[in-house]
C-alpha cells in the first residue's frame, strides 16, 4: 500500500540538460557511423567533425545548466562512481582522437575515435539511468534505449550525409537494422515503465513514442526499402529524409524523456498513523 | 561507532511547521528554501478519510544516491552517516538533485530575500557560498559538531541537537545515536513500528517514520 501526493515533473534538469543528450547521443552516433561508412578523407572529415560540433554543442549546453560554471572543471574529480565524470573523461578523449581523424593523421584512427564515440555515448545513458529520483529513467532499459536512440540517430544523419554515395549499402542496412532495434527496445522500455511512472510521465512517453515508432522507425524503414528496391526513382532523397526522420524523432523522444516524462515519484507512506482506535 | 539518526512519529506530528521556522532561521535559507518541511496528506475518501503530516527532508541515506553521481566529490557522507555538501567544490549541475528520491535538494541561482530588499538579518547572514550549488539539511552538523566538542550528548542536549528536532513541540521529532541501543532513537525504534521512505530504492535511510506501537505477543 501506497499514499501520497501526486509526482511532479523534475525541474532541475530543462533544455539545456537534454541539449547535452540530444546532440551528445546523436554526435555520438554520427561518429560511430563515420567509421563504419568506411568513409574516407574528406568526406570522412566531414563526417567526423558533424559529429564532433554535435558533441561540443552538448556539452555546451550542460555547460549552460552549471550553478558554477566557472568551476567546471571540478566534473572531472570523481571518476570512481559518477558517469558524470566518466562521460565527461570519454568527451575529452574523443575531441582530440576525432579530430586528428579528421585529419587523417594515422590510418584507422577513426575506429579509436568511434570507440570512444561509443563510451561516450554509453555513459550518457547510464547517467541517465543513475539519476533515482525520476522512475522514467532509472529503468534498466533506458540505457540500452539511451544507446540506441543515439546510434540511430548519428546513422541517419550518416544516411542523410551519404545518401549519393553508391557505397552505402551497408550503411544502409546497418541504420536500418539500429533503427529497428531501437523500435524493439522502446516497447520493452514502456512496458516496464508502464506501472512505475506516473501518468502524465507515460502519456509524455506514448506521445513522443509514437512518433518514434511511426515518424521514427516505420517510415524510415519503408523508406529505405522503396530506396533499395529502385520502385521508385530519387532514391537519394529517399535515404536522406528516412536519415533526417530517424535523427530527428529519436532527439524529440530524449528532449521529451528529459525535460516532460522526469517526473518524481512523489512522496509515500508505507503505513499511516495510527491514532485512537486501530482501524481495520 | 556512531550514526546519527532521525526518527519523525507521524502519530505526533501535528503539522505546526514550527520545525520548518526553526530550520530556517537556524541555517538562513532564503524564501523557498525548506531543508526541513512538512507535507500535509489526505488519504482516502469521503467519510472515510485520514489525513498525515509528514515530516520530509534528506534523509541522510547510509546509500545515497546523490554521493554516487556527484561529479565533484562535493557530496560526501561521514563516518557518522551524515551526508553533507562542500559548497566550494560543487559545480551546481543539480544531478544530485534529480537523483534524490525525497526532492531534498535546493538550488538557487541568485539571492532573493523575503520582502525583495534584504533585511539587516538577511543581508547580514547571507552566505554567497550557497548561490549557485545544491543545498540541503545537515542534520544541523555544526550544532552537533560544536556540542560534541564541548562534551554535549546531540539529541538529548539542545545546543547538540538539530533545530528542528529542538523546535517540535510535540515531541515527533527525535535524533540520537541509532547505533547507541540506550539512546532515544534506539528506545523509540524498538517500541514502534516503523518504516522508512521509498524503502525499495534500498538508499537505506537514517529517517525512520513511526506510525504505530510495537505489537506484543
Amino acid at each position: 500500500m501506497s499514499y501520497g501526493p501526486n509526482p511532479w515533473q523534475q525541474t532541475n534538469w530543462d533544455w539545456r540538460a537534454a541539449g547535452n543528450f540530444v546532440c551528445g547521443g546523436a554526435g555520438g552516433g554520427l561518429i560511430v557511423f563515420a567509421a563504419l561508412s568506411g568513409a574516407q578523407g574528406l568526406a570522412l572529415a566531414v563526417l567526423l567533425l558533424g559529429g564532433m560540433a554535435l558533441v561540443g554543442t552538448g556539452l555546451l549546453c550542460v555547460w549552460l545548466e552549471l550553478g558554477r560554471p566557472l568551476r567546471a572543471l571540478h566534473v572531472f574529480i570523481n571518476p570512481r562512481t559518477s558517469w558524470m565524470t566518466r562521460e565527461a573523461f570519454a568527451a575529452t578523449l574523443l575531441m582530440p582522437v576525432a579530430l586528428a581523424a579528421a585529419a587523417s593523421l594515422l590510418p584507422g584512427l577513426q575506429w579509436l575515435a568511434a570507440a570512444l564515440a561509443l563510451a561516450f555515448v554509453y555513459c550518457q545513458s547510464r547517467m541517465l539511468q543513475a539519476a533515482k529520483g525520476i522512475p522514467a529513467w532509472r529503468e534498466p532499459l533506458a540505457v540500452p534505449l539511451m544507446v540506441l536512440t543515439g546510434l540511430a540517430e548519428g546513422g541517419g544523419l550518416c544516411l542523410a550525409a551519404r545518401a549519393a554515395d553508391d557505397s552505402g549499402q551497408l550503411l544502409v542496412t546497418l541504420a536500418g537494422a539500429v533503427v529497428l532495434a531501437r523500435a524493439a527496445v522502446w516497447f520493452a522500455y514502456r512496458r516496464r515503465v508502464a506501472m512505475s511512472v506516473a501518468p502524465r510521465a507515460l502519456a509524455a512517453i506514448d506521445s513522443a513514442g509514437r512518433v518514434l515508432q511511426f515518424a521514427g522507425s516505420l517510415l524510415p524503414l519503408a523508406l529505405l526499402a522503396l530506396a533499395a528496391s529502385g520502385v521508385l526513382g530519387a532514391a537519394p532523397a529517399l535515404v536522406v529524409v528516412a536519415g533526417l526522420l530517424a535523427a530527428a524523432t529519436g532527439a524529440w523522444f530524449k528532449y521529451t524523456l528529459v525535460t516532460r516524462a522526469g517526473f518524481n515519484q512523489g512522496f509515500a507512506l508505507a503505513r499511516l498513523p495510527v491514532r485512537g482506535v486501530r482501524r481495520s | 561507532m556512531t550514526r546519527w539518526t532521525m526518527t519523525a512519529d507521524l502519530r505526533r506530528c501535528v503539522g505546526c511547521q514550527t520545525c520548518t521556522a526553526s530550520c530556517r532561521h537556524a541555517n538562513a535559507t532564503p524564501p523557498g528554501v525548506q531543508w526541513r518541511r512538512v507535507l500535509d496528506m489526505e488519504f482516502g475518501e469521503y467519510p472515510d478519510v485520514q489525513r498525515a503530516f509528514v515530516p520530509v527532508g534528506c534523509q541522510h541515506c547510509a546509500d545515497p544516491p546523490c554521493m554516487t553521481v556527484c561529479p565533484t566529490t562535493a557530496t560526501k557522507q561521514r563516518a557518522d552517516g551524515i551526508v553533507t555538501i562542500d559548497y566550494d567544490l560543487c559545480i551546481g549541475c543539480s544531478y544530485c538533485a534529480v537523483a534524490c528520491p525525497y526532492q531534498a535538494r535546493y538550488k538557487v541561482d541568485a539571492a532573493h530575500y523575503a520582502y525583495g530588499e534584504a533585511s539587516e538579518s538577511e543581508a547580514l547572514r547571507h552566505d554567497k557560498a550557497r548561490i549557485g550549488v545544491a543545498t540541503k539539511c545537515t542534520f544541523c552538523v555544526d550544532r552537533i559538531d560544536a556540542g560534541l566538542a564541548k562534551g554535549l550528548k546531540p539529541g538529548v542536549d539542545p545546543e547538540a541537537t538539530p533545530a528542528c528536532v529542538n523546535a517540535c513541540i510535540s515531541l515527533a521529532l527525535a535524533f540520537g545515536d541509532g547505533d547507541d541501543p540506550q539512546s532515544n532513537v534506539s528506545q523509540l525504534l524498538a517500541e514502534s513500528q516503523h518504516f522508512r521512505m521509498h524503502e525499495e530504492l534500498g538508499t537505506a535511510p537514517g529517517f525512520f517514520y513511526l506510525w504505530d506501537k510495537e505489537e506484543r505477543t
